[in-house]
């Protein structure tokens, strides 16, 4: 980040010196803020369905016994926020999307996927962003289910990226082979957001 | 095998207007030139931008502060003023306890002094007089409603406008002096002393309403509320959209 003009008089926190903490983000501790735009909506791990599509060689559609029988993995780190906080140390379990995406085979023209959600929201990444050991289909946080309003039953997660990327209410993955812009990139966000970069707004 | 795109169930709420990609990217100088008291823990801060590109009702900024070693804090503000061509905008901030900009702001600020914002940001929020506006806040969630009030009142708008706001009592309840018959304030610990209820909402669902645009916004615990009494009152979930204060 540029830094700004100095505020008269503006002191701050105390500077801890915290290598984890992106540029212009603080330590939400405790506090997890739902930032949701949409209805919470009532999705019951039956109604639940995970689909993989576009550029794929098979296009496959997973209840919740079967994503939930998949070989399980957990991701134990930070979260970003582009609404400038970040949270350490959370522990979220579920099925990595490498798992999902071998099972149906990307074409190789693919680079880009779009996100969506049972609620219609969208968000889009580079394919390279969600492969690799950097993603997840999520059902726990800290060992208990996912609350709805963190998008249980099952939210995309990809820690790395600022968490509007990490889709609640996940119902699936289209594979493209180009970048479309999604529910909050259409909308003004950045179409990677890089909290490293600080990659908030399209244009930083 | 690149079958359109659709979503299982779709209610994807489409933003409302484009958003500048230039004016959320750039930081500009805001030199406060008022601070009104609103409550014993709210204030309007005043601030001149003169290169303001102007914004519509709902939509917020961020603002940043910087300390003389380069630290810096940012949050997100929503603009209480409606658009207008003065070169000022409003913010009104309820004070958090230990809130570094919150607290900065209500406690260090003075008329003259220069911070930064970058924006206005997010077309989703954003009310452009166009649809019947059906308003719900809490706290500190009434101000974009402010704005879309403010803007419905100065263009003498003829779409309908209704707007509901929950506080405590009515020394906490922001503007209080400035609602009309447009709002209904509901206070929680004094009068009434209940909250927000589908009793209080019903009537303007008599006949279906007119098709209304609903905006909630607030502490996430009252937007999950505030959303599901309007869902239960038959309002379509893809005509709610949704501010949560984190
Ligand atoms: C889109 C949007 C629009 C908004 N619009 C408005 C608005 O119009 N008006 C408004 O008043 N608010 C608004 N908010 C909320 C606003 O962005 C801030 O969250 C709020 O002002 C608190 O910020 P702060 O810096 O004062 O408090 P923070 O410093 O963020 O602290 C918040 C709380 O956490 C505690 N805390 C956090 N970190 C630490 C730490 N390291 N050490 C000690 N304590 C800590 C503080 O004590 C305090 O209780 C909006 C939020 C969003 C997302």
């Amino acid at each position: 980040m540029t830094g700004g003009h100095p505020t008269r008089g503006f002191v701050g926190r105390p500077r801890t010196h915290n290598p984890g903490l992106p540029p212009g983000q603080y330590d939400a501790r405790d506090d997890w803020p739902v930032l949701s735009a949409e209805v919470t909506p009532e999705l019951a791990p039956d109604d639940w369905t995970f689909r993989v599509d576009g550029l794929v060689a098979e296009p496959r559609t997973w209840t919740w016994d079967e994503a939930r029988a998949l070989p399980g993995s957990s991701y134990e780190g930070d979260i970003h926020c582009v609404t400038t906080w970040s949270k350490f140390g959370v522990r979220f379990g579920g099925v990595s999307l490498d798992v999902f995406l071998d099972a149906a085979r990307p074409d190789p023209a693919a680079t880009h996927v779009v996100a969506y959600s049972h609620t219609g929201y969208t968000t889009n990444l580079p394919l390279a962003d969600v492969t690799g050991g950097k993603a997840w289909v999520a059902f726990t946080y800290e060992d208990a289910p996912l609350p709805a309003e963190h998008g249980g039953p099952a939210r995309l997660l990809v820690p790395h990226l600022y968490f509007w990327k990490s889709a609640k209410w996940l119902a699936g993955l289209r594979l493209l082979d180009h970048d479309e812009p999604g529910f909050w990139e259409q909308n003004g966000y950045h179409a990677r957001g890089n909290p490293w970069e600080e990659q908030r707004y399209a244009g930083d | 095998m690149s079958e359109t795109f659709t979503p299982p169930t779709a209610f994807a709420v489409p933003g409302r207007i484009a958003v500048s990609n230039r004016a959320a990217a750039t930081w500009q100088r805001a030199v406060l030139t008022e601070i009104r008291r609103e409550t014993p823990r709210v204030s309007t801060f005043r601030f001149a931008v003169p290169g303001w590109q102007g914004h519509l009702p709902g939509q917020h900024l961020m603002l940043r502060l910087t300390a003389e070693d380069g630290y810096t804090a940012q949050r997100h503000y929503s603009l209480a003023s409606p658009p207008d061509d003065s070169g000022h905008i409003e913010l009104t901030l309820d004070h958090v306890e230990g809130g570094e900009v919150s607290g900065f702001l209500h406690t260090v600020a003075r008329v003259g002094d220069a911070v930064e914002v970058r924006g206005p940001l997010s077309g989703f929020f954003a009310w452009p007089g166009d649809r019947p506006a059906l308003l719900v806040g809490a706290g500190s969630g009434v101000v974009p409603l402010m704005s879309m009030l403010r803007h419905h009142r100065q263009r003498q708008l003829a779409v309908p406008l209704r707007l509901f706001v929950s506080a405590r009592t009515r020394e906490d309840l922001i503007y209080g002096d400035q609602y009309g018959d447009e709002t209904t304030p509901v206070l929680t610990r004094e009068s009434e002393r209940r909250h927000l209820d589908t009793d209080h909402l019903a009537p303007c669902f008599t006949d279906g309403g007119p098709g209304w645009e609903a905006y909630v916004c607030g502490s996430n615990a009252f937007a999950e509320h505030a959303s599901r009494l309007l869902v239960r009152l038959g309002q379509p979930v893809d005509r709610i959209r949704i501010e949560r204060y984190g």
